[in-house]
């Protein structure tokens, strides 16, 4: 029954309904494919008893006609999101043996509508990273591989997990959470389809924060119908979040496969980045052609103040995390390394708890937010910000959505980038516009590089306008005809 | 601006992380060529613009001043390191 694993999640969903599998069955062939690829290190924690218990209660309901829009679908979680009674590291080893006596909204509405959970997804620690190299567990290996070569490629982070088990087969679909880009990008990397929705549209109550103002949960997953699905059980106003969106969550799945014609597609000439690779400009114009073809206007757009999105960033994102990160401090929950003093236990609690890279960034966001650099930094990058949101605003009045390409590279070896923190930031390079505007981004893959390996495209709409990336994402879906897997060469 | 190894320190103690003597020197390196980049933002005019903290242009909503949840000191004990009856257990602060 291994074939299972090979489903979409709408096939899946599908048969579970048409009784010609079980949801165990389903579960029990993802639980062996994950045990035969634990060398990619994708879980930090397999669930196969929870996972049994809640595919038999599925079976049940689909038994007995109650199923929900998930229901029996096997489902891998980012250990971002909290999940009651079940280990939730964010990737750290300050909350190393952390059981949340609560669920996340998110997770708790997959539950509601069916989903079965298979485990916790590695990803890079607190989200931060690009290559999930900050990892407490180490960092996930991309079930990708260049051709004729046997070198580790990164999957990309911080949602390295989740990309790499949905492109591996090892979930139907995963959570993920972006703050920079980290469901684009890995989604990018990986070969598979993600989408960071407004911010707003998905709670983020119950998952572990890092920078509150950025963070936004949505699905990974194996096509564009497959992404619609997933979000919109993730979605939905939530009271216990402040900035939740109220107004009801749109049948996202309904967009795909309608037509794009008259749509105008907006082609932001910023989006060139020194020393991109010739086949990313490549399959950018060619999805330029395909949306073309499908009826679609193109228009140039600028969008002027793309270049300082990731310096200002690098400012607001570590300001928020280092606030967020001040609630690890040894006393109520996760790694107490005890000193003579209160303060050094805190010191030597959180210098033994956080790795380098939240290290840094902690440091970076006390400084630019402390007496006389708060106005030169934290307030010129709020203003920064603002001429962002401007820009897409103002492109927004021209065109429906925009075409851009994902991430500048493929896939990269591991510990190619981690010397030089700088270089790595440059991955979000497209991304991270959306994420300070709070629009919404949908990766999703469009072709391979002449080493064999996926490269995406990013489409951006207005904000609450997911709908119309669905569609268009469909069209370049078809168009791309994007097949390819890796070989599974993990498989003992 | 390039920062030194004394304010790498200082900013350490803002933030309650320990960070070696040794290490003090390497990580003002780090963060100097990070702040150096981000400088860059010195070129975008900023005069009379509104700084954007949120995405959102709503006012947070406002709920009912009630009890919602409360009243089980295990469960709110049960990831402490540690705990001594209905207390968690921290290090003494007042001499």
């Amino acid at each position: 029954m291994t074939d299972l694993t090979g489903l979409t999640l709408k096939d899946a969903l599908d048969g579970l309904k048409a009784r010609r599998f079980s949801a165990v069955e389903l579960a029990q062939a993802h639980q062996a494919a994950i045990e035969a690829a634990r060398s990619l290190n994708a879980y930090v924690l397999e669930t196969p008893e929870e996972a049994l218990a809640m595919a038999q209660k599925s079976d049940a309901r689909l038994k007995s006609g109650d199923a929900g829009p998930l229901e029996g679908a096997s489902l891998g979680i980012k250990d971002l999101f909290c999940t009651e009674g079940v280990r939730s590291t964010a990737g750290s080893k300050i909350l190393g043996n952390f059981i949340p006596p609560y669920e996340s909204t998110v997770t708790a509405n997959l539950w509601r509508d069916g989903a079965v959970m298979l485990g916790k997804l590695n990803m890079d620690e607190f989200a931060m990273g690009s290559s999930n190299e900050t990892s407490a567990f180490g960092p996930v290996v991309n079930p990708w591989r260049s051709h004729g070569s046997n070198r580790p490629l990164t999957p990309g982070g911080s949602s390295g997990g989740s990309a790499a088990a949905v492109a591996a087969d090892l979930a139907l679909a995963a959570t993920a959470t972006d703050t920079g880009g980290s469901i684009r990008q890995p989604a990018s990397l990986t070969g598979t389809v993600g989408i960071k929705p407004t911010y707003g549209r998905c709670s983020r109550w119950g998952i572990v924060a890092f920078a509150s103002s950025l963070d936004q949960a949505g699905p990974l997953a194996k096509t564009v119908e497959d992404a619609a699905i997933l979000l919109r059980s993730m979605s939905g106003h939530d009271a216990k979040d402040s900035t939740s969106l109220p107004g009801a969550v749109p049948d996202f799945a309904g967009f795909v496969g309608k037509s794009v014609k008259g749509l105008r597609i907006g082609v932001p000439k910023e989006y060139r980045a020194d020393g991109m690779p010739p086949e990313i400009e490549k399959l950018w114009a060619q999805g330029v052609e395909w949306l073309k073809d499908a009826g679609c206007e193109i228009v140039e757009v600028s969008l002027p103040h793309t270049k300082y999105a990731l310096p200002a960033y690098y400012i607001i994102a570590p300001a928020e995390a280092s606030s967020n990160l001040a609630r690890y401090d040894g006393m109520r929950y996760g790694l107490r390394v005890d000193g003579p003093t209160l303060t050094d236990t805190y010191e030597a609690t959180r210098a033994a708890g956080f790795g380098a890279e939240v290290r840094r960034r902690v440091l970076i966001g006390a400084y630019v937010l402390s007496a006389g650099y708060y106005d030169a930094y934290y307030l010129k990058a709020l203003k920064v910000r603002r001429r962002i949101a401007d820009d897409f605003d103002q492109a927004f009045e021209k065109v429906d959505a925009l075409l851009t390409p994902t991430a500048p590279s493929a896939a990269f070896g591991l510990g190619e980038n981690a010397s030089d923190p700088v270089a790595m930031y440059l991955n979000d390079v497209f991304t991270v516009t959306v994420n300070l505007a709070g629009l919404p981004g949908l990766s999703l893959p469009a072709g391979l590089d002449a080493q064999g390996l996926p490269l995406g495209l990013q489409l951006i709409g207005r904000a609450l306008d997911e709908g119309t990336l669905f569609q268009l994402g469909s069209a370049l879906e078809k168009a791309a005809d994007f097949r390819a897997k890796p070989a599974p060469w993990w498989r003992p | 601006m390039a920062i030194d190894a004394a304010t790498v320190k200082k900013v350490a103690r803002l933030a309650r992380i320990r960070v070696a003597d040794a290490e003090l020197e390497p990580l003002a390196g780090e963060l100097s060529s990070i702040l150096a980049w981000i400088e860059q933002l010195n070129e975008v005019d900023t005069e009379g613009v509104q700084p954007m903290a949120s995405t959102e242009a709503v006012s947070l909503p406002q709920r009912d001043d009630v009890v919602t949840d409360g009243g089980d000191p295990a469960v709110i004990l049960a990831n402490a390191p540690k705990a001594d009856r209905n207390f968690f257990v921290v290090p003494k602060v007042v001499e």
